[in-house]
């Protein structure tokens, strides 16, 4: 008091604010927009780290001239967009379970967790379980379909299922469905039909709608703008994903049908040293991402129902 | 035909509930049959986990065999735990997971609180940064991180796992969004009485922001104990591996060891399923707020 000098409540205001908000700030600067820009930088340049001096060459376009010449990369896209297969079927199967927990049943949230352990537990483990129950000659799910055959007299035997080039991609959408349709988009699901009101379906049964017709006029555009975010999340996920299963169960084989976009950039920037390369192909995927979250927004109101 | 309309009435309740019995039934198979799925890979991780190396291997055996650890060999865990430094991978993974999880909900929380409550300039240009950050993927970010430690010298340390783990744009805006939805008479009694700006932050909202909190270090916790590429790129030696990229090296190394391999998968999973058993209600809550986003 009486210092004759005081800082107005708003310059104070805007220190404070400043102050919290610097940890924070200094972290995103340098490790997210600042390598933002430089990668983009980097797309345009070759790049040689193990040389000395180290080697950073502007070449224009020159990498995405590449690129799209480049037949491995339309391969590698081609893969993660047949992966995204595992979409469709996830989501229908994550609504249907939430469809049969949505009622009122006892031990429901003993099933609800019991579903969710393939979502919570995935990742390196979860992977090396399922290398071994892909194993063509002694996994358990060869077992078993070969014991099924003895059952009906068949000689069933199941597929070569990792190292078949036409086996390795549904492998690992059947191990993404059972991995994710328990998961977030279940529990996303419950509470959007937990959210839609009494009274419609109580008209709808005034006009004597059966369970199927209720499904379809009621409980489908009401939760449609639930199932357009999971869609267009999992799509923009499934652009990205694909590294972690392939490392660890295929190493991106057989023949190169496992390994998908972000693969493809490790390998060129980490394995192959061409980090110029990899940073365009890197842009080239956030621009698509990009594209489809600009559709996402655009969309957004005019495809659901509120 | 019956005059008494209540006989009508109890007959119709009767079918009613001969009804809804019969559909309980046929969803609690439904569902029971789902979980047996969702199970069963689970199940025979355990059973192979404690077998012998030599009885994994079950083409002559009854069909129940693959399912029911029939012995019980303990000893494959201890030997998974000798094989590798699985101890020195448990240490690291632990060491960077709360560093990472420290460092990003205190500085997610105090951005957030910034961004909720106090005016600056620039803070909505700032806050756009961030959401616009948000859809970019991490492999764009990657390679020039990389090469910032490089030039650092910090590739191999745990600084390399850690520092660009903390800083995520989705922790501000979480909390950012939860501040938003409190109160915020509390906070301008407590400035009429005299309370510094940290005195609210961390008095006030902090208190009433449990839950949130609470959501965001788990989902931290998780997604970090589970990263995979990021340490397995800047991690060269051994005995700085975390959990993931010591199994996939001890994967690597023994490939054919079943027994000992599930061993320390499920090693690895425990303390995910433990911390999703007890802080269930926070998972659920924290998928909630992500969907409300969109």
């Amino acid at each position: 008091m009486g210092q004759g000098f005081q800082l107005k409540d708003s310059t104070k205001e805007a220190l404070a604010g400043y102050g919290f908000l610097l940890p924070n700030f200094i972290g995103f600067l340098v490790f997210t927009s600042i390598p933002v820009l430089a990668s983009l930088a980097l797309s345009f340049m070759k790049v040689d780290l193990i040389s000395s001096p180290k080697i950073f060459k502007l070449v224009w376009f020159e990498n995405f001239r590449q690129l799209f010449r480049d037949p491995y990369f339309w391969k590698y896209c081609w893969n993660t967009v047949v992966l995204m297969m595992a979409i469709p079927f996830s989501l229908a199967g994550s609504l249907i379970l939430a469809l049969a927990l949505n009622q009122k049943l006892k031990g429901i949230v003993i099933f609800r967790t019991i579903y969710f352990l393939p979502t919570i537990c995935s990742g390196v483990a979860i992977y090396v379980l399922w290398r071994l129950i892909y194993n063509s000659d002694f996994g358990v799910l060869n077992t078993l379909i070969a014991k099924f055959g003895a059952l009906l007299h068949l000689p069933l035997k199941g597929p070569n299922w990792l190292t078949d080039e036409a086996w390795a991609k549904p492998a690992l959408i059947i191990m993404g469905i059972w991995q994710s349709v328990g998961g977030y988009n279940m529990i996303l699901y419950l509470a959007a039909l937990q959210g839609v009101p009494r009274d419609l379906y109580e008209a709808a049964e005034i006009d004597g709608a059966n369970s199927w017709q209720k499904f379809w006029a009621v409980t489908w555009p009401q939760i449609s703008p639930t199932t357009f975010f999971i869609a267009t999340m999992s799509i923009i996920g499934g652009f990205q994903a694909g590294f972690d299963p392939a490392y660890i169960m295929t190493g991106g084989g057989p023949n190169g049908a496992t390994t998908t976009i972000i693969y493809y950039i490790y390998n060129n920037a980490f394995e192959w040293q061409q980090m110029g390369y990899a940073a365009a192909i890197s842009w080239v995927l956030f621009l698509v991402i990009l594209a489809i979250t600009i559709v996402k927004w655009k969309m957004f109101g005019k495809l659901v129902h509120y | 035909m019956a005059n008494d309309p209540s006989l009508d009435v109890k007959q119709l309740v009767r079918e009613e509930r001969r009804k809804n019995l019969f559909k309980k039934t046929g969803i609690y198979a439904f569902i029971f049959l789902g979980a047996l799925t969702m199970l069963a890979p689970f199940l025979w991780m355990i059973a192979t986990s404690l077998k012998m190396p030599g009885e994994v291997f079950s083409y002559q055996k009854p069909w129940w065999y693959d399912w029911v650890p029939t012995s019980f060999v303990w000893q494959n865990y201890v030997k998974a735990w000798r094989i590798v430094p699985f101890a020195r991978f448990y240490l690291n993974s632990i060491i960077v997971v709360v560093l990472t999880t420290l460092g990003q909900v205190t500085t997610s929380a105090f951005a957030a609180y910034a961004f909720a409550r106090l005016r600056f300039p620039g803070r909505d240009k700032i806050f756009f940064a961030y959401l616009a950050t948000m859809m970019i993927p991490g492999a764009v970010t990657m390679i020039p991180v990389f090469i910032l430690l490089q030039e650092l010298g910090w590739i191999d340390s745990y600084k390399a796992v850690i520092l660009p783990g903390i800083f995520t744009a989705y922790g501000t805006f979480m909390l950012r969004q939860f501040f938003l939805t409190l109160p915020k008479d509390l906070e301008d009694a407590a400035k009429i009485d005299g309370c510094s700006y940290f005195g609210i932050f961390w008095r006030i909202l902090l208190p009433l922001s449990k839950p949130a909190l609470a959501t965001l270090t788990t989902f931290t916790f998780m997604g970090s104990w589970m990263n995979f590429m990021w340490p397995l790129i800047v991690l060269n030696s051994h005995e700085k591996f975390t959990l993931p990229v010591g199994l996939a090296y001890f994967q690597s190394l023994h490939n054919t060891d079943w027994t000992l391999l599930m061993a320390g998968s499920l090693m690895m999973i425990l303390p995910i399923l433990l911390l999703f058993i007890f802080n269930q209600r926070y998972f659920v809550e924290g998928i909630k707020l992500s969907g409300i986003k969109g």
